[in-house]
Parts: C-alpha cells; sequence; structure tokens
C-alpha cells in the first residue's frame, strides 16, 4: 500500500461513528411500530366476568358461553358421565399436576361442585375447541371411548373432567376458568370471590 | 421501425441508456441452454401468476372491508353484488393455489436438476425466501374472508408461535394483539397481505433474477454452458437469446395453463373444497370449531409433520419445531448434497430411490393432512409403545420420518451414488 492510499484513521473513526448512531437511532424507530401490535387500551379493557344461568340445564346437557373471546362450556354430568373418571390410567396428567385450574378445582372432577363441570373449550394443543363425543360414540372413537370430548383438529381425546388422554397431541387438560357460584342456579365466569 | 418512432428510441437512449443495456443484458442478449425442457415453464409461470394475483388483488381491495363484522358480508358483496366481483375473486382465490402448484413444480424442478448446485446457491436461497413469503401471504390471506376455516386456520397457526418456550405465549399475543383472533388481528393481517408482503415478494423475485442472471441458468444435463464459449462471439455454443426463443416457448406454456387456469375458474372454482373450503362459506364463529379443520391443500404435508409427532416433556412444542425444520432444512439443500453429478439424468440408483421415496412421501404426508387422524381406522391390537392405535398418525410418523431422512442421509448417499459420466455437451 502505498503512503497516499493510508487510511486516515480520524475518518475512518468519524465514519463509524456516524454508522454506529444512525444505526442506533434506526433501531430506536422501530420502537413505536412493534408497540403498536400490542394489545390496545380498549382490547385490555374488555374481558369482565360473566354470569350463567344453570336453572334449566338438563342432565348430560351442554352450555357454551363466551368468556373473553373464548367458549368457555358448562356440562350438568351424570352419574355415568362422573363414573367415567374413574378410568385414569389412559390419562396424561390424571391428578392435573401440571395443567391449569383454580385450586378449588384441584380434584378427581375438577370442579367446585362435581355435578357441574365449567371448562374453557380450548384445546391446549393449538386452541381449536373440542366438541362432546357421548359414549355412544364408540364406534368410531375406539374401543375405550366412555364419553367426553374431541377436539376434530388434531385429534386430542378429553375425558368428561377435561382431562386429557395418552398419545394425543395435547400435552395437557383443558383448563377451567375461575368460577363461583353467586346462587344455587347462577354460576359467575371469570372471577372467583363470592359476590362479585 | 419508423423514423418518427426510431428517433423517438434515440431520444429515450440518449437519456437512458440503461434501458436499452438491461433489455440485452435480462432478454435479448441473456444467454440460456438450449435444452430446456417441459419442466423450464414454472418460473415464468410463476411470474404470471404472481401478476395476476397482484392485478386482482387491487381490485378485490377497492370492495373489500378489513372488519371483523363486516369482512364476510363484504365478500359476499363482491361474490353476489359488484359487477364482475365474483370472477375476479375466484381468479385471485384460484390463483393462490395456482401460485402454490407452479412453485411446487418449479422447485422439483431445481432439486431434480440440481439447479440449488454451486454457483447457484443464492438463487436457491432466494427461492426459499420467496416461498416462506408466499407461505406468510396465502396465510394472512386466508383470514380475510372471516370465514369459520379462516378464523380457526389462524387460531392454530399464531398458537403455533405460542408454544415456542418462555417467549411463545407472549408473541403469540403481540401477532394477535388481542387474546383471541379478532379484529385487530384482521386489519393487520390485511395490511401484511395487501402491502408489506407482496412489496417483499417483488424484491425478492427481483434478487432471485439478477443471482439467476449473472451465473446462467442450469439446465436438464446440469452442465456449465458457460465452460463452452465460441471464440469468434463469445457466447456460449449450448447458449440461445432468451428473446425470442425462451419468451416464445414460455407463451406456449402460458397459454396451455391459463387453459388449465380457466377450467378450475369457470366450471369448479371450489375445486370440490380443495381450493376454497366449504367450512369457509359460514361465517367466523369463536365458540364453534369446524369438525374437520385441514389448511389449503398447499400446506398439508407440513400440518401432517406436525400433527404427528406426539407432545414431550409436557410441550407440543417438538411437533412445532419439526413442522419449522420440515421447511428450514430446504434452505440447506445445497450443503446437504455431496453428488459429483447435478443432474438426475446422470445419478445412480441410490439417489433415484430416495428421491423417489422422497416424493411418495411428500404426497402421501399431503394427502393425510387433509383427512381427519381417524381416516384410517385403528389397529386391531395393542401393544405398549402404541400410544395412539390410530393408523393414519402412524403413517404420518413413518412418513415424516423418511421425509427427514431423505435431508438428513442426503450428504451420505449422494457422496457414495455411483454416478453416471456427464457429456460435455447437452443433449436434447
Amino acid at each position: 500500500m502505498s503512503d497516499s492510499e493510508k487510511i486516515d484513521n480520524t475518518r475512518r473513526n468519524l465514519i463509524v461513528a456516524t454508522s454506529v448512531v444512525g444505526g442506533a437511532a434506526s433501531a430506536g424507530a422501530a420502537i413505536p411500530f412493534v408497540a403498536s401490535w400490542w394489545p390496545s387500551e380498549r382490547v385490555k379493557a374488555a374481558g369482565a366476568p360473566v354470569e350463567v344461568d344453570i336453572a334449566r340445564l338438563e342432565p348430560g346437557e351442554m352450555k357454551v358461553i363466551e368468556w373473553r373471546g373464548k367458549p368457555v362450556w358448562v356440562v350438568r354430568r351424570t352419574k355415568e358421565m362422573l363414573d367415567s373418571l374413574k378410568a385414569v390410567a389412559r390419562l396424561t396428567d390424571p391428578g392435573s399436576k401440571d395443567s391449569e385450574q383454580p385450586e378449588y378445582a384441584k380434584n378427581d372432577h375438577r370442579a367446585r361442585k362435581a355435578e357441574f363441570m365449567v371448562m374453557e373449550g380450548v384445546c391446549t394443543h393449538l386452541g381449536c375447541s373440542p366438541q362432546l363425543k357421548g359414549a355412544e360414540a364408540k364406534a368410531e372413537m375406539g374401543g375405550d371411548w366412555s364419553g367426553g370430548f374431541y377436539c376434530a383438529c388434531h385429534g386430542s381425546k378429553f375425558d368428561y373432567a377435561g382431562r386429557v388422554f395418552k398419545g394425543a397431541p395435547a400435552p395437557l387438560n383443558l383448563p377451567v376458568p375461575p368460577h363461583a357460584y353467586l346462587s344455587e342456579t347462577t354460576i359467575l365466569i371469570g372471577e372467583d370471590k363470592k359476590g362479585a | 421501425m419508423s423514423g418518427r418512432l426510431m428517433a423517438l428510441w434515440d431520444w429515450i437512449d440518449a437519456r437512458m441508456p440503461s434501458l436499452a443495456q438491461e433489455y440485452r443484458k435480462h432478454l435479448a442478449e441473456y444467454y440460456a441452454p438450449k435444452n430446456f425442457n417441459f419442466w423450464y415453464y414454472f418460473g415464468s409461470l410463476a411470474m404470471l401468476v404472481l401478476a395476476i394475483q397482484i392485478v386482482t388483488g387491487i381490485f378485490l381491495t377497492m370492495h373489500y372491508k378489513p372488519d371483523a363484522n363486516l369482512a364476510f358480508g363484504s365478500v359476499e358483496y363482491i361474490m353476489r353484488d359488484v359487477p364482475g366481483g365474483w370472477i375476479i375473486r375466484y381468479i385471485h382465490s384460484t390463483g393462490a393455489s395456482a401460485f402454490f402448484l407452479v412453485v411446487y413444480l418449479h422447485m422439483f424442478r431445481g432439486l431434480i436438476y440440481g439447479s440449488y448446485r454451486q454457483p447457484r446457491e443464492l438463487i436457491w436461497i432466494f427461492g426459499m425466501l420467496i416461498y416462506l413469503c408466499l407461505m406468510g401471504e396465502a396465510f394472512m390471506g386466508y383470514l380475510l374472508p372471516w370465514g369459520q376455516m379462516s378464523y380457526w386456520g389462524a387460531q392454530v397457526i399464531v398458537n403455533l408461535f405460542g408454544t415456542i418456550p418462555f417467549i411463545g405465549p407472549d408473541l403469540a399475543l403481540w401477532i394477535r394483539g388481542d387474546y383471541v383472533v379478532s379484529d385487530a388481528t384482521l386489519n393487520r393481517f390485511f395490511a401484511m397481505h395487501v402491502i408489506a408482503l407482496p412489496l417483499a415478494l417483488l424484491g425478492l423475485v427481483v434478487v432471485h433474477l439478477l443471482a439467476l442472471h449473472d451465473v446462467g441458468s442450469n439446465n436438464p444435463d446440469g452442465i456449465e454452458i458457460k465452460k463452452n464459449k465460441d471464440p469468434k462471439t463469445g457466447h456460449p455454443v449450448d447458449g440461445i437469446p432468451f428473446h425470442p426463443y425462451y419468451t416464445v416457448k414460455d407463451i406456449v406454456g402460458a397459454v396451455v395453463f391459463l387453459a388449465v387456469f380457466c377450467s378450475v375458474l369457470f366450471f369448479a372454482p371450489e375445486l370440490g373444497g380443495y381450493f376454497l373450503e366449504y367450512n369457509n362459506f359460514i361465517p367466523a364463529d369463536p365458540l364453534k370449531t369446524p369438525t374437520h379443520i385441514a389448511p389449503l391443500w398447499y400446506f398439508t404435508p407440513f400440518y401432517t409433520i406436525l400433527r404427528a409427532v406426539p407432545p414431550l416433556f409436557n410441550s407440543q412444542f417438538p411437533g412445532v419445531l419439526a413442522m419449522g425444520l420440515s421447511t428450514m432444512i430446504l434452505f440447506f439443500l445445497p450443503w446437504l448434497d455431496r453428488g459429483t453429478v447435478k443432474s438426475i439424468r446422470y445419478r445412480g440408483t441410490l439417489y433415484k430411490s430416495w428421491l423417489a421415496a422422497f416424493v411418495i412421501v411428500f404426497l402421501l404426508l399431503g394427502y393425510l393432512g387433509t383427512e381427519p387422524t381417524t381416516v384410517w381406522g385403528q389397529f386391531g391390537f395393542d401393544a405398549f409403545f402404541l400410544d395412539t392405535r390410530e393408523i393414519a398418525t402412524w403413517a404420518g410418523r413413518v412418513c415424516t420420518v423418511i421425509y427427514f431422512l431423505f435431508f438428513f442421509l442426503m450428504p451420505w448417499y449422494t457422496a457414495r451414488d455411483a454416478a453416471r459420466p456427464v457429456p460435455e455437451r447437452v443433449t436434447p
């Protein structure tokens, strides 16, 4: 390299410094754009708890309620349905140790009152809503089927307490939302302090 | 050319000589191998479909409303009330499937003739980026009609990101802009679909072509035609100018393609539910997932891979990872292939067998993804290793393993393959 081509270090440093400052400024300018994708204040304000009237729910019947844009199921379980929960060998997480539910629903039937199942109808795999399949769907669901829920998207199966079967793509049991009984016939979904 | 036109041309040329230079570089004096065959139609057809999608897309945005309360109705309005709206929309929806069909065939061409090999690695990488962009376009565009499949498809795909350890749930929330797929999601997907991704796509097509024209096209023999140039002209002896030879050839291809395209367009725009799913004619209902949901056909091979992997360590992330890897691994093709020849014409039985297995498995994965996992019934016996007795799930698993083995074992079987000698000149 000849003398005339020697690098002028002062100029080189100025070029580097200018580029770094310019780069930092461009990166900083991205902040409002990235931030604009977070939920807006209006979205965050939505999502109040909802009340459900269960007075006219027949045994074995299911009611679907919308809470925070998600389906929540209330099923009045029959004795047969509750009996089917005793078959736990086929389940991934029979004790619901890793699954999501309030403390008062961390029991064998995953509910405040065994008769009424309150469950978020959102598959823990990829968020589809499973469908109720009674014990009569045995032919279609396989030999050991005693009724429960089936997610058609990716084939996950759940029992009448939303507990997932082994071999299903869903890793966890269906979540139980916080809920409370306002009276014998009214459930509040989304909050569990009485008289909210 | 008449005197006046000639004068106009000279006037332009004096002010913008690059116009004529670029025309010569990319068309009139771009020497392409003279032995291009059927497989070489799909690059220009992909550009044709891109143009069709852009034009129909512009006109659809003139009537479409990106609002969760209005979107479904506005699509029905386009179909029923807007003059010519039905055909514009059907061209766009058929175009989406046609785009993937053409791109898959274009990629397969690259696969069998080794078009991704040195010195064309960058062309392949840009092409893969185009493919990813196209997947994003298709996914986001599919939410816009706000039907049941739109809604639940978006729900599932966004939740794929939600399975990433640590950052997943926040990432999914950020993508949706809401706790569930909602108006906020629809509005931003619309913006991505009509402006952000098309711009990226166009830019990538430009660099894909620039990189191609720098190194020159591969050919069915996998021979570098630039190694054998005519000393007098300096042009490859096995090359012919792209224009008029291949522009005219591609017109023939375009005519045949459009004939097929129009048959679908006019006689079976839904193609039995494969191009437009029947459940998408029902407005989105956040409380009820359709009994059978499947992505459109062009995503189904990857969807089957997702379904095939059981959850590990209480997480469904391994399945998502496998699905992601099944696409990403294609980026590494230029370095996985250690074969001494490029083209399938001179490869040995070992490579051909693996390629045949790959094609069968890819089609099978695609088919399984369109059906529920119960489609082939259950095994009649039980065993300790059978976490599920569904035959289709197990078939999907076997296919997934073969799919990955095709890539993971490629450095081994391509190097060991007994290749035949490659001729000096291209063959017809």
